[in-house]
């Protein structure tokens, strides 16, 4: 089992996937996006694990003893800050819509064709 | 000099945020100016770094020297090619900001503030040196343009287009992340000199391939390519004017920078023996973008949707360039990158100027109104023409380059596929300059869809600028073919760009870069069979023209398959994302099973 | 293309997807087992380079300090897009005019308004909290900066809109993200200028262990938080008059 992080981030892409594709509702759309996010949150963090060891933070803990990775714990703040402010647009676009369209279905939303 | 390079970005990026800090207290004369400072200020910024990018400067962020070996910092890198979009981007969006100046002249102080952080990004995209952070100025890029898509919040068509192009983007970005936690994970760099040096001599696994696989996919997203490119004719159709010259300048085109720096830096090592494979794949993917392209531009009336599909074909001949993984055709794409982020954007401006006077958009409803507007019709006509690929005009240089490499490696059949790809997109937009400003052709054509109607930005006149700015944009692009010493620069730059290990000694090592011998400042005589191929455009270009205005039927045998491509562009976004889901699953296939055999 | 045919091929597509994405992450060290030299260098080197005991916060601010200012001009650009989709007048909205038109939702049970009212400072401090000792302990100015603005959400559901307006103007708000978002900019400007790099580390590095540790990411953290706390509030406050002004036609 020592790979079960990994695909579970892999399923969490491909649901999240799914999950847009077929959406009926915008709002559900971006979480899905979300979730198709968070599988890279999950592939960063299960790279930078090591067993038995702490945080990357020496506070009361001496220098040199194992810690994980910090570096992916940086790069997945960085991303959790994407993904709010991704889901942000997309949602203040939805509520636009709304307004227009007085839907939020995606596949019932005509301004386009060919 | 590496101080230029973070400039590019900080300059944009202070401009934006004092704009809204002091929004609420600068006076309401005081509108246009800062933006148009900050931007003017980054494009010397660029243009300098790419006056210096002979010996391509590292600028490491924080003062993070590689230490024992590991870049543990980020690195900017201003080589040629990357200064040079930089420098692009900075001279469309200071185009763009004057033509708005008019055009968006009740824009809310927050257009200009999105234009500089785009800007920004995009710059910042050009020269990173670090997986990571090309991805941050990725999404920097990416969700300034969304928002900017979305403009005009009274209408249904642009917030659909933000909305599919907001969700297509980010699912590339998503991409992107994941593969670049895959190299990560084997190779514990995220700095792409690192890695190259990490990877030299490592055999292809099926991490590699699919990392490469994901990252390129996001980047193909960006730049358009078929099947990814369905966001970007509904964000272009619907987004302001000033907005679609940066899309179709430099967006799209970044796109493509960032597949070429990847391959280069990262995965030529591991690929090399299969770089064929890569090649083939790429080069198929390319054609097939640059030929669904133009018959899309072709079935068009809507007249920035038409735009938006002739600088897919043309993405689709860059991918070519790029795939053949040639020095000559790599300096062929940047020329033809060149003059057309120019002569395109020319063609949107001179668009919004039509909106805005005749409030309509539409080929059709526009028939021979634009007599009234001799002088832009000219510049129409001659932008144009640019396209094309006549012998020594406009994006002749670019064509001429890919096509020689092409012929060179023996793929004899490419240039004239990529011949009839640019007459058609040529001739689609030829058509509809004929149609709108001399009158000629039926007023009504069963071949084109219909659109919904775009409503112009408010604004009182129009000013003499608008049509200056494109003026000067259209000249600039024909000239480009011509200038001298750009082959040989473009060559030079080309071939230190394709070469891995002198990038990784100097990215990590200092090692100094062999600087690029003085150019001689002359202009070559074209290759026979590219000067023949650029007459063949212009003459193919011609006949599709007059065959578009004459108003015949096309033959019944193209009907249905013309029917299919209009279904798949539906503007639904599930669908979209199925392509999207579609092309990732073939092209990693593909490769999984060429890439990591034998 | 039809809703079940765009079904039946993702599916098949998906399944393809799945497959090399699981072929790819198979290749990966086994879980538990990462020896990368990038993490296991800047943990070593970290706390003596910087005196940060959270190595998390000196790579975020420091190390690649870059990637944390592309960040923050997402968070920006996200902001002001959504301040310009949202909006439905010409000019910025009056914000007596919000306060006039909305609707009066005053919160009316006595027990949500204490506890709300009383949660609130106790979230706040700890906001502060979080941001100040992050480089520390885990926190800093993301993280805290969200809490920040959380607890002043907190007002809104313990008393209503108005008290909630009232406490977080329009101007102020846009005027503290353009704030943050252009120090953290000059902060790093300033060693450029000074001919080192962009975003080079000045002040020295102070005592480990203290607020007084890092150097100049201290002033990178609170712009940051400053930044992050004003987008959250300006995110939330769009989205909040679009709810509480039902009356307010779209812009035509």
């Amino acid at each position: 089992m020592s790979y079960l992080p990994y695909i579970v981030a892999a399923w969490l892409f491909v649901v999240g996937l799914y999950g847009i594709v077929t959406s009926r509702n915008l709002i559900h759309l971006a979480v899905c996006l979300t979730v198709t996010q968070s599988s890279t949150y999950v592939l960063l963090l299960a790279i930078g694990y090591k067993h038995r060891a702490t945080a990357p933070i020496f506070y009361g803990v001496p220098v040199g003893s194992r810690a994980v990775d910090p570096v992916v714990q940086a790069l997945t703040l960085t991303d959790v800050v994407v993904s709010v402010t991704v889901v942000a647009l997309i949602l203040a676009l939805t509520v636009d819509i709304h307004r227009d369209a007085k839907t939020v279905d995606p596949d019932e939303i005509e301004a386009f064709r060919g | 000099m590496s101080w230029l390079l973070p400039l590019t970005v900080a300059l944009p990026f202070t401009g934006a945020a004092l704009g809204v800090a002091l929004d609420h207290w600068l006076p309401e004369w005081v509108k246009q100016f800062p933006a148009l400072v900050f931007s003017v200020a980054t494009t010397v910024c660029a243009v300098l770094a790419l006056a210096h990018s002979g010996s391509a400067p590292v600028h490491w962020f924080g003062g993070w020297q590689p230490k024992h070996g590991i870049a543990i910092g980020i690195a900017f890198v201003g080589e040629p090619l990357g200064a040079g979009m930089a420098a692009l981007a900075g001279v469309l969006a200071t185009a763009a900001l004057l033509f708005s100046w008019h055009y968006m002249e009740e824009a809310p102080r927050l257009y200009r503030v999105l234009m500089l952080v785009f800007l920004g990004g995009m710059c910042g995209f050009a020269l990173s040196g670090d997986l990571f952070n090309m991805f941050v100025f990725f999404e920097v890029m990416g969700v300034a343009a969304y928002a900017l898509a979305g403009y005009h919040i009274e209408q249904l068509g642009p917030l659909q287009g933000a909305l599919n192009f907001a969700i297509t983007n980010s699912i590339g970005a998503y991409m992107i992340l994941f593969g670049t936690a895959l190299v990560y994970g084997e190779t514990g760099a995220l700095n792409l000199a690192q890695i190259g040096k990490t990877l030299a001599g490592h055999p292809p696994d099926a991490l590699l391939v699919v990392a490469f696989t994901l990252i390129l996919v996001g980047f193909l997203v960006k730049a358009a390519v078929v099947p990814f490119h369905l966001w970007l004719a509904d964000a272009h159709a619907v987004a302001p004017a000033p907005v679609c010259v940066l899309y179709s300048g430099a967006m799209v085109e970044l796109g493509l920078l960032g597949i070429a720096r990847v391959y280069w830096t990262a995965f030529e090592a591991p690929f090399a023996m299969h770089a064929p494979d890569v090649r083939n794949v790429l080069l198929v993917v390319g054609i097939a973008t640059a030929l669904l392209g133009a018959v899309m531009a072709f079935l068009q009336r809507h007249l920035k949707r038409l735009l938006a599909y002739s600088t897919i074909s043309h993405a689709g001949v860059m991918l070519a360039g790029v795939a053949l993984l040639d020095h000559a055709s790599l300096a062929g794409v940047a020329n033809l990158v060149l003059s057309h982020g120019l002569l395109k954007g020319a063609l949107f401006l001179a668009a919004g100027v039509l909106l805005r006077e005749f409030h309509s958009i539409d080929e059709l409803r526009l028939h021979g109104r634009g007599r009234e507007l001799p002088l832009l019709g000219v510049l129409f006509g001659l932008a144009a023409f640019g396209l094309v690929g006549f012998p020594y005009v406009g994006t002749f240089l670019g064509h001429a380059l890919i096509d020689d490499g092409g012929i060179e490696l023996g793929h004899s059949w490419l240039p004239p596929l990529l011949m009839v790809a640019s007459a058609v997109s040529a001739a689609a937009i030829l058509r509809a300059g004929a149609r709108i400003f001399l009158g000629w052709g039926p007023k009504h054509d069963p071949l084109l869809a219909p659109e919904p109607e775009e409503k112009p930005p408010e604004g009182r006149g129009s000013g003499p600028l608008m049509v200056v700015t494109v003026a000067a944009l259209v000249t600039a692009g024909l000239v480009a073919s011509v200038v001298p010493g750009l082959q040989d620069g473009t060559e030079h730059a080309a071939a230190h760009f394709m070469d891995r290990q002198a990038y990784v000694s100097h990215v990590l090592e200092g090692k100094p870069v062999d600087v690029l011998p003085d150019v001689p400042a002359v202009v070559h005589r074209a290759t026979d069979a590219s000067i023949a191929y650029g007459l063949g455009a212009a003459a193919l270009t011609v006949l599709v023209t007059l065959f578009g205005l004459s108003g015949r039927r096309i033959p019944n045998v193209f009907e249905p398959p013309i029917n299919v491509l209009k279904a798949a562009h539906s503007g639904i976004v599930g669908d979209y994302v199925m392509w999207l889901t579609v092309g990732t699953a073939v092209l990693g296939g593909v490769w999984i099973l060429t890439l990591t055999r034998g | 293309m039809n809703r079940r045919a765009r079904i039946a091929v993702f599916a098949v597509a998906a399944a393809g997807l799945a497959a090399l994405l699981v072929a790819s992450v198979v290749d990966l060290p086994a879980f538990g087992h990462y020896q990368g030299a990038y993490g296991n260098q800047l943990n070593r080197e970290a706390v003596a380079e910087r005196h940060t005991t959270n190595v998390v916060t000196a790579t975020v601010f420091d190390y690649r300090g870059f990637d944390t200012l592309g960040e923050e001009f997402i968070l920006f650009a996200a902001v002001v897009g959504v301040t310009l989709l949202l909006r439905r007048h010409k000019d910025s909205e009056d914000h007596q005019e919000v306060l006039r038109k909305a609707d009066d939702d005053r919160v009316r049970s006595d027990a949500i308004r204490i506890v709300g009212l009383l949660a609130m400072p106790a979230l706040f401090l700890l906001g502060l909290w979080l941001v100040a000792f992050g480089l520390v302990t885990p926190g800093g100015g993301f993280q805290g900066g969200v809490l920040l603005a959380g607890s002043l959400f907190v007002v809104f559901l313990a008393a209503g809109f108005r008290p909630y307006a009232h406490l977080t103007p329009a101007h102020w708000a846009d005027s503290a993200e353009g704030s943050g978002a252009a120090a953290f900019t000059l902060l790093g400007l300033g060693p450029l200028l000074a001919g080192a790099a962009y975003l080079h580390n000045f002040l020295g590095s102070g005592v480990r262990g203290t607020l007084e540790s890092g150097g100049s990411m201290t002033l990178l953290n609170w712009a940051t938080a400053v930044e992050v706390t004003a987008a959250m509030v300006l995110l939330f406050s769009e989205f909040l008059e679009s709810y509480v002004l039902p009356s307010v036609r779209p812009l035509q």
